[in-house]
């Protein structure tokens, strides 16, 4: 049972650390047609050229394999096949490469966005394409001002026209019809603005072409739709990207269920379950169904359900949840429908309460389009009244009315957040940070209170042997036996003791402890009562105990070790101004140990997942803005309420779906990164809001003058969106 | 200044071939994998020689 160390697995080039090889049947994720088989699997670590022809080549070489191809930008294998290759060989041959690998399940959203992000890439190349001819035409009647003549013009102007019209409506669209559904609802966003002036600027122009005037705005209408084009594709792309890596993340943990038909135990997709079905739980499964257990006794890690540290004894009648993982002997269980009176349905509950409130979230956007509406369109407004009083000609008002509207430009405005958002998103991706939306940035940047779960988001959630210089001979010797069992603390002492023998016959008893016989002398390992030692059990730190034959037993203490870095980022969230509190699921001397470990003063132990709720409702009472960090689905109902929240990427997929963002890594350290980047992107975004209000104050007065030609609304324009984007890509996003 | 009569419409045709061909080439999914793309031309198909130096 000594793990065999291979030099070649993993990418090649060195790029990803190798994957260890794990086991379950996927073969419920196969798709069955009469052309073949074919199945999609995530593989992760495959970053090089060599990873894609090994992977690739050796997957070819299974029979029947008539199609293997890995997309290295999103990591998904697509692999067809002809005969009865089982999906197992496939996922196996991957994983013994030294690459994880996970079963995906194509999801509707996902397509969906693929859709979305196609059309708008045609749409900015279409675009694209009118500004560059249109502008190329513009320039010829900007230059021969004065000398052109009127038949000229005229052509050039239709031509444009004729190109622009059709590329405006067609690339417009997407704005027209947000708009149009927002004033529908009866109130206004950006796309409102967006469309006005577009609408405006092509039929001003139509006039004046019919006309034969000498201002024609259609290059500014095509060149302000590339723009917020452009900005729009990038936001989107990177939203799936995120969202695709969080779905990745999520699927690494989505296995297949054994359930019992009659006799016949089936491997089936978690979906696949109803109410009623009995299934099968092997020792180290992790459940993705709630159950009641009929039959075995055994132990359960509960840890991402409750917060709960130290395994619970599980015998027929428990119930045990979603995430719980079974430790020591198989249980035979009966699903219990989700929508039933369950934990998740309660949880549910509580998540579509935290979305509704969330959803209400006024963005520094909104904020800044109800402030730049009613004043452009006013002072636009006015003009055309201050030029027909002052007895312009009505064509004349109105062209200088259009024109304000059009200078005012909300291409900047449009693009002030949204290319911060997608530079810090983007930084923080390669960070392996991902975060849901946008304004999950300016919402973890107001935060000034941090609430952390323990077990599993300041603790790895595993134990770890503490070291006695004395324990090495013992330690030693009880690792024979503790190699034979899934038990966390077992798994700790052999992680500590290294790699060695392993007894034979080792029997578990579960809730006591292993024994076996090891050269005629009996050997114990396990709790105080199991090796006869009665008189310790007051302490109350997790440990084992082992003894051999009549000798003196021995103890071996354990701690669940805190993530590195930890006590930085509590004291660099203090010194930021951050205040700081635990609140968790844990036993109190538990969390009291850590907490007096972080000097974090403000703790709770014992907290069911509506005292966390509650502790947060308080929270916000007193005003403040809290970011809950968690990843239990104890958590889950409280990081959907938090003003903002995060989960690490061992999180359980409730937890992380009801979060703002997902952070990868062992250490703690992506918090700051996070709490610092949103903090930047949110100063960048008041930033360019302030310089697009500069811009309008230059603008307006020379547009309401009457001075606006399209030589100048293109000149701001573009210089403005040009400023904008510069800011938000300025250096000083820290580290990256 | 008949030059234009050609002219514009030529400068539009090109225009319009780009601009084709990229929408056919985001419909054919040519920008879905941008780094298998630039991996797989560095694999060698074939087998390489025999060492002649051995």
């Amino acid at each position: 049972m000594t793990a065999t160390g291979n030099p070649s697995a993993g990418c090649p080039s060195g790029l990803a650390p190798a994957e260890q090889a794990r086991a379950s049947d996927i073969s419920a994720f196969v798709r069955r047609s009469p052309e073949g088989n074919s199945l999609q699997l995530t593989v992760r670590g495959a970053k090089c050229a060599g990873c894609l022809s090994r992977i690739e080549k050796s997957v070819q070489a299974l029979p029947g394999v008539t199609q293997a191809r890995l997309n290295l930008s999103n990591g998904r294998f697509d692999v067809r096949w002809r005969g009865d290759l089982s999906a197992n060989d496939v996922a196996g041959t991957v994983s013994a490469l030294g690459y994880g690998v996970a079963p995906f399940a194509p999801d509707a959203a996902d397509s969906a966005d693929k859709i979305e992000e196609r059309k708008l890439l045609i749409a900015m190349a279409v675009a694209a394409f009118a500004a560059a001819n249109v502008m190329l035409l513009s320039v010829s009647i900007w230059s021969g001002h004065g000398e052109m003549g009127e038949t000229t013009r005229r052509v050039l102007h239709a031509i444009s026209g004729a190109i622009a019209l059709p590329a405006a409506l067609f690339s417009g669209r997407i704005f027209f019809q947000s708009a149009w559904s927002a004033l529908r609802r009866g109130h206004a966003n950006m796309d409102v603005p967006i469309s006005l002036a577009v609408l405006l600027a092509l039929g001003v122009s139509v006039a004046e072409t019919i006309r034969g005037g000498e201002h024609a705005y259609f290059d500014a209408a095509v060149m302000l739709l590339f723009f917020l084009l452009i900005g729009r594709f990038l936001d989107t792309r990177l939203r799936r990207r995120t969202h695709a890596a969080a779905h990745d993340l999520a699927a690494l943990q989505a296995r297949t269920v054994t359930r019992l038909d009659g006799t016949e135990a089936r491997s089936v997709r978690a979906d696949e379950i109803i109410a009623g079905d009995i299934v099968l739980v092997a020792p180290g499964e992790r459940l993705t169904v709630d159950i009641d257990v009929l039959e075995g006794v055994s132990q359960a890690d509960e840890s991402l359900v409750s917060g709960e540290s130290l395994p619970r004894a599980i015998a027929p009648g428990a119930r045990l949840f979603a995430g719980s993982i079974n430790l020591t002997q198989p249980l035979r269980g009966r699903a219990i429908s989700a929508a039933s009176d369950s934990l998740l349905a309660d949880i549910a509950r509580m998540l579509e309460a935290g979305e509704q409130r969330r959803s209400k979230y006024r963005r520094i956007a909104d904020k800044a389009v109800s402030l730049y509406i009613p004043l452009v369109h006013t002072t636009a407004a006015l003009t055309l009244i201050g030029w027909l009083l002052t007895g312009a000609g009505v064509r004349e008002a109105i062209m200088i009315a259009v024109s304000t509207l059009i200078i005012t430009c909300p291409c900047a405005l449009a693009l002030a957040a949204p290319v911060v958002q997608v530079v810090a998103a983007g930084r923080l991706f390669r960070k392996g940070v991902f975060l849901r939306s946008g304004d999950a940035l300016e919402r973890i940047a107001e935060c000034d209170h941090v609430v952390f779960d323990k077990t599993g988001t300041l603790t790895l959630g595993e134990p770890e042997l503490v070291r006695s210089p004395h324990d090495q001979d013992m330690l030693r010797r009880a690792a024979r036996l503790a190699r034979a069992s899934r038990h966390p603390l077992s798994r700790a002492l052999v992680a500590a003791a290294g790699a060695g023998s392993v007894a034979a016959h080792v029997k578990e008893h579960p809730g006591l402890g292993l024994e076996a016989e090891i050269d005629g002398v009996r050997c114990r390992l396990g709790s105080a009562e199991w090796v006869g030692e009665g008189t310790s059990a007051a302490t109350t730190s997790l440990q084992l105990w082992y003894v051999e034959g009549d000798g003196a037993p021995h103890r071996f203490l354990f701690e669940d070790a805190m993530r590195p870095g930890a006590e930085n980022v509590v004291e660099t969230l203090r010194r930021r101004g951050i205040s700081v509190e635990i609140l968790s699921g844990d036993r109190q001397e538990a969390v009291a140990t850590i907490a007096s470990a972080l000097s974090v003063a403000d703790w709770r132990a014992g907290a069911s997942p509506a005292d966390k709720v509650e502790r947060l409702e308080k929270l916000r009472a007193e005003g403040r803005k809290v970011l809950m960090i968690g990843d239990g689905l104890n958590d889950a109902a409280s990081l959907s309420l938090a003003h903002a929240s995060l989960a690490p990427g061992g999180a359980m997929d409730v937890s992380q779906s009801a979060s703002d963002g997902v952070y990868t890594g062992t250490g703690l350290g992506a918090i700051l990164t996070i709490i610092d980047a949103s903090r930047l992107a949110r100063r960048r975004m008041v930033q360019n809001f302030s310089l697009a209000a500069v811009y309008n104050f230059i603008a307006v007065p020379i547009a309401v003058a009457g001075f606006a030609t399209p030589l100048v609304a293109a000149i701001a324009m573009s210089g403005s969106s040009i400023i904008v984007t510069l800011n938000a890509l300025r250096p000083g996003w820290k580290g990256a | 200044m008949e030059m234009l009569v050609f002219l514009i419409p030529v400068a539009l045709m090109l225009g319009l071939v780009g601009l084709v061909s990229f929408i056919w080439a985001v419909r054919e999914g040519q920008f879905d994998d941008p780094d298998g793309a630039a991996a797989r031309i560095l694999i060698d198909e074939d087998r390489p020689a025999e060492d002649p130096c051995k």
